[in-house]
């Protein structure tokens, strides 16, 4: 009979644990969507900033920029952006492992490398395991333009002031709900603006600039700091409630089934006890008569 | 001839602004700036500050961080890491960010490189203050 109130004490779990996945989806759904919109409306200000620093870069030669300046990879540094919280799949096991092959392959070259995180669970993996830099945990639960800068504001002046010579963004490119693919992108120096609009741009209007061009474009290009490093932000947002809302959703599943095969188990235990007992009864009956 | 003059204010985070309007200013970094419609092409950089317009004879202000403007003919297109509405400006908290920004500024000196961090600070908190103060 031992065995019967396990199964039913297991199916009670299973039932909880299907409750918690559920309700976790269900979170994960709305921060989804809240993460989807603001990518959305991130949208049309990241095409207008990329217009207009493209004509912008026809015009005017930024090579001299500091941002720009190419020196030799002697100290690497890579923002490593995961999220905060698991119990989303693979979302930062896969990110983790192409960052940390990333730095084997580069201290294997003997480059001197550093890491940012941005997110708790990337500062927690490499906490031991190499130099970190500025690390910035908790903040994917509210955060704006101001975190972007905060970010830039830690990466911009020692480039500038040559402590180091690469930038690396690691972050989960959003692909869809259920797809997220580690990206890298090389943040510094900044790799030259495209220019081969050329023929479309003589049909654009000829603006006057205040100030020139030049040091306009030397002011925006900051600016498409903080445009690269808030959209990687958006991404990792959606990105993480996506791949959570598919882990729950696997979950849950699973509990159901699991469910299904213990109340089967269950009834077929209770079945044969059950048959058990008739059996004891009838045999002591017929003992009985026949004594 | 443009016969109106279309305003759009984006933010990262929305558009801050959009519908028509008859005259906006500017806060450029090259000093502020008034634009029309049929105003020549023009490509601006924005400093932290006051921006306004009139809508309907009505003037209402922003404060705005810095980005930069599109101006066009008919259309003027302000793209700014951040836009508030002066009446939705939360003043206290402002006034606090102007206090701890005069604060930190009066124990440093101008070779820190934190120096530039709070002026910018102290900057946008003042701008916020005076937006704020409009009615």
């Amino acid at each position: 009979m031992a065995a019967l109130k396990d199964i039913k004490r297991k199916i009670t779990a299973v039932h909880k644990t299907r409750q918690i996945t559920k309700a976790m989806n269900m979170v994960a759904a709305s921060k989804f969507k809240a993460a989807q919109t603001r990518m959305e409306s991130f949208r049309p200000y990241a095409a207008k900033f990329m217009e207009v620093l493209n004509s912008l870069a026809l015009r005017v030669d930024a090579g001299s920029h500091p941002l720009l300046a190419v020196r030799e990879p002697e100290r690497i540094r890579v923002i490593c952006m995961t999220s905060d919280r698991g119990l989303c799949g693979g979302f930062n096991n896969n990110l983790l492992k192409a960052v940390e092959r990333f730095i084997k392959a580069k201290l294997g070259e003997g480059r001197d490398v550093a890491i940012l995180p941005v997110g708790r669970k990337g500062r927690d993996f490499f906490r031991k395991k190499a130099k970190i830099v500025n690390a910035r945990t908790e903040v994917f639960g509210k955060f704006d333009m101001s975190l972007a800068v905060g970010i830039s504001d830690d990466v911009i002046p020692p480039f500038i002031g040559e402590e180091y010579d690469e930038l690396y963004l690691f972050y989960n490119e959003f692909v869809n709900v259920a797809v997220q693919k580690p990206a890298v992108v090389r943040l510094f120096p900044l790799p030259a603006i495209d220019r081969k609009e050329e023929i479309e741009s003589s049909k654009r209007l000829d603006y006057i600039y205040e100030p020139s061009a030049k040091e306009l474009l030397e002011k925006l290009l900051p600016m498409y700091v903080h445009v690269l490093i808030y959209r990687a932000l958006a991404e990792t947002v959606a990105g993480e409630n996506g791949a959570r809302m598919a882990a729950m959703d696997n979950a849950t599943r699973n509990c159901e089934e699991l469910i299904q095969s213990l109340t089967l188990k269950y009834n077929k235990v209770r079945q044969s006890a059950i048959t058990a007992e008739l059996m004891d009864i009838v045999g002591g009956t017929e003992a009985l008569a026949k004594g | 001839m443009a016969d109106e003059l279309k305003l759009e204010i984006v933010t990262p985070e929305k558009m801050a602004f959009q519908g028509i309007v008859e005259e906006v200013t500017i806060p450029g970094t090259e000093g502020q700036f008034g634009v029309l419609k049929g105003h020549a092409a023009l490509l601006s950089s924005v400093d932290i500050g006051e921006l306004s317009f009139t809508q309907d004879r009505k003037k209402t202000y922003y404060a705005v961080n810095a980005g930069y403007a599109e101006v066009t003919a008919t259309k003027v297109t302000v793209l700014v890491e951040t836009a508030e509405r002066y009446d939705l400006i939360d003043r206290e908290r402002a006034q606090k960010a102007r206090e701890r920004a005069q604060e930190k500024l009066a124990k440093l000196s101008r070779e820190d490189v934190e120096f530039e961090k709070v002026r910018v600070a102290l900057l946008r908190a003042i701008a916020r203050l005076n937006v704020a103060g409009k009615t």
